[in-house]
């Protein structure tokens, strides 16, 4: 309920990585100094089900929690989440603050003329990034999605927090320094995944370049 | 492993040892504290809504920490057969959520009737009234005279620290009940943020069944003598008299509990700014949504007060009923549909019609500060300028 908050919601599909992103994202800010709070929500854990998660970041303690209503920045994950109203809140933008920022994960535009209306009139600051695509390019799947959202948001965003720190936060929730556990279901993929990236150790190298792709696309526009 | 980890006393571990900082979720604070409590065995039935806790609490099994644990048929199950480690004399820990509460229902009466110091996480979950496997906190009114002990997690330092006070607490030989410790689910379950935690080469000094009012099972002798011949299988007035009495020592037990509460839990109760003329009253993550509620009147310039409840039971009325002696508008927000705080609050002081019941919300909802401060300025309003502001 402060001004000097930066408030991020994220929407995307259940298997996108939503709830992991904002973990990380959580995990850089405090290592800036930072407080930050992160949860999620989402219902009985199945794919592509609607899925959100919020991070909130403040220099002062934070108590508030659940639903961010009131969001600076809006990171939409997937193009389903405004196209086939796969989001907790209807229009998806519902509550952005004045001048907030939106960044949606699509190659095409998807928002619709009354969604573009009602945008302009908060003097929202809309980037469509092709986050998905990217992914698949640079990590040979689109799983890294969430990757490069972060990337995305730290070439979008100046003052939340550096890109260095995000590299650093996915680096240590890899190589398990750091244990991200978002739910029961993929706490036991993370064990599969775990192995697979034993065996293929310049994944982490490649979501690096995923998200540096990201930031660069994102930067300065 | 546990074989390296030093054995301390609650008091050392809780309020002495220094602490570092960790940026974790509810349930993983939960199975910090689980690492660190010296658990014989923990039983677990992992169905959704669940959290990660018991699937954590597995891990730690796997590395050593706590001596026995398995994955149980169902809820019911699990709480019968943690029923009986406990009854064996081992220290042993749960969790459970929502439905999974509700299924296990019968069994918690039955901790407490036979004395046991079973501790159980609950992670509040809906209940499908209607169905929901969204944070809310219902199942503690189910839970309110099950005779177990109840504390109410703010978040997930008080639900690290909780965990450990409710084993220091519930094994004084005068006390020896059943503890559940709350936390709603999502808010604190699934929400990272920073806890302080203790070093985890300490761990509590092992329980001692010696020490139980009851000794660790046995054929002859109270309690399991009798769980073999049930004192209502025998329809005369000794075997009434006898149960009625138990049963009032079970009650006795609770009330004996407040002392410890108050030394291991630092109180049943928290009062921030007490002297405010509106008061709000909550327990669990409502404190916290109120924490952010009086910060923004505060910069309205509107003085209000909270009062955090941390014992549900033994609840805290007197704490409470002196609390509130000079407030003129006592709001109780809630993350239930039922109300069961506001019950107890007007149940425990006087001139009840102070009370604002609400607000709640429920089914996952979230509660902004925003719609705390809307029902205050209700009420003042209601209250055509009475109240000093």
């Amino acid at each position: 309920m402060s001004d000097k908050n930066i408030d991020i919601r994220m929407a995307g599909l259940g298997g996108q990585g939503v709830v992991t992103a904002a973990h990380i994202l959580g995990t850089a800010v405090v290592s800036s100094g930072k407080y930050a709070v992160v949860n999620p929500f989402f219902g009985a854990e199945k794919r592509l089900a609607p899925t959100e998660s919020y991070v909130r970041t403040s220099n002062d303690p934070i108590y508030d929690r659940g639903e961010i209503l009131y969001p600076d920045i809006i990171m939409v994950f997937a193009p389903e989440v405004i196209t086939l109203g796969k989001s907790h809140t209807m229009p998806f933008y519902s509550g952005l603050k004045k001048g907030g920022t939106v960044l949606i994960n699509s190659q095409e535009a998807v928002l619709s003329e009354k969604d573009r209306a009602g945008l302009d009139q908060i003097g929202a600051n809309v980037s469509y990034v092709p986050a998905s695509k990217l992914a698949v390019e640079f990590t040979g799947t689109a799983l890294a999605t969430n990757m490069t959202m972060l990337g995305a948001l730290c070439g979008a965003v100046t003052d939340l927090v550096s890109l260095e720190l995000v590299l650093t936060a996915v680096e240590e929730r890899f190589s398990g320094k750091t244990k991200v556990v978002a739910s029961g279901t993929s706490a036991a993929l993370d064990e599969a995944l775990k192995n697979n990236f034993e065996k293929n150790a310049g994944l982490i190298e490649k979501n690096r370049t995923a998200i540096n792709k990201a930031f660069e696309f994102t930067k300065g526009r | 492993m546990s074989n390296e980890q030093k054995s301390v006393g609650a008091y050392n571990l809780l309020f002495e040892a220094e602490r570092e900082r960790a940026f974790i979720t509810g349930s993983e604070a939960v199975s910090e504290a689980v690492k660190r409590a010296n658990i014989d065995m923990a039983i677990a039935y992992p169905i959704t809504p669940q959290s990660e806790s018991m699937h954590l609490v597995g891990d730690l099994y796997a590395q050593g920490y706590l001596k026995d644990y398995y994955r149980a048929e169902n809820e019911f199950a699990v709480m019968a057969a943690i029923h009986g480690a406990a009854l064996g004399g081992g220290r042993v820990f749960t969790a459970t959520s929502g439905p999974g509460t509700l299924r296990a229902m019968e069994m918690f009466p039955v901790w407490a009737g036979s004395r046991q110091p079973v501790v159980c996480a609950f992670m509040c979950r809906g209940v499908a009234l209607p169905p929901s496997i969204q944070p809310e906190n219902i199942e503690m009114a189910f839970l309110l005279d099950t005779g177990m002990l109840m504390f109410h997690a703010e978040n997930a330092q008080d639900y690290f620290d909780m965990i450990l006070a409710a084993y220091a607490i519930t094994e004084q030989p005068e006390v020896h009940l059943p503890v559940g410790v709350f936390a709603d689910g999502f808010f604190v379950t699934h929400t990272r943020e920073v806890v302080m935690l203790p070093p985890d080469n300490l761990k509590l000094d092992s329980y001692n069944s010696d020490y139980s009012p009851v000794p660790p099972f046995d054929m002859e002798n109270p309690p399991a003598r009798v769980t073999r011949d049930p004192l209502l299988n025998k329809s005369n007035f000794v075997s009434y008299a006898a149960s009625a009495s138990w049963h009032q020592e079970v009650l006795a037990a609770a009330e004996r509990s407040r002392k410890y509460i108050d030394r291991f839990l630092g109180g049943s109760i928290e009062i921030e700014n007490g002297d405010a003329d509106i008061l709000i009253i909550a327990s669990g993550t409502a404190v916290s949504q109120s924490r952010e509620a009086v910060k923004a009147m505060k910069l309205e310039g509107i003085d209000a007060g909270l009062i955090k409840v941390k014992s549900v039971r033994p609840f805290p009325e007197k704490e409470i009923a002196a609390a509130t002696a000079n407030a003129s508008i006592i709001l109780v927000p809630e993350f239930n549909a039922g109300g069961w705080l506001c019950r107890e609050v007007k149940a425990a002081i006087d001139n009840n019609s102070r009370v604002v019941a609400g607000p709640r919300v429920f089914g996952g909802m979230p509660m902004p500060g925003e719609i705390i401060v809307d029902e205050v300025k209700k009420a003042l309003a209601k209250s055509g300028g009475a109240v000093k502001r």
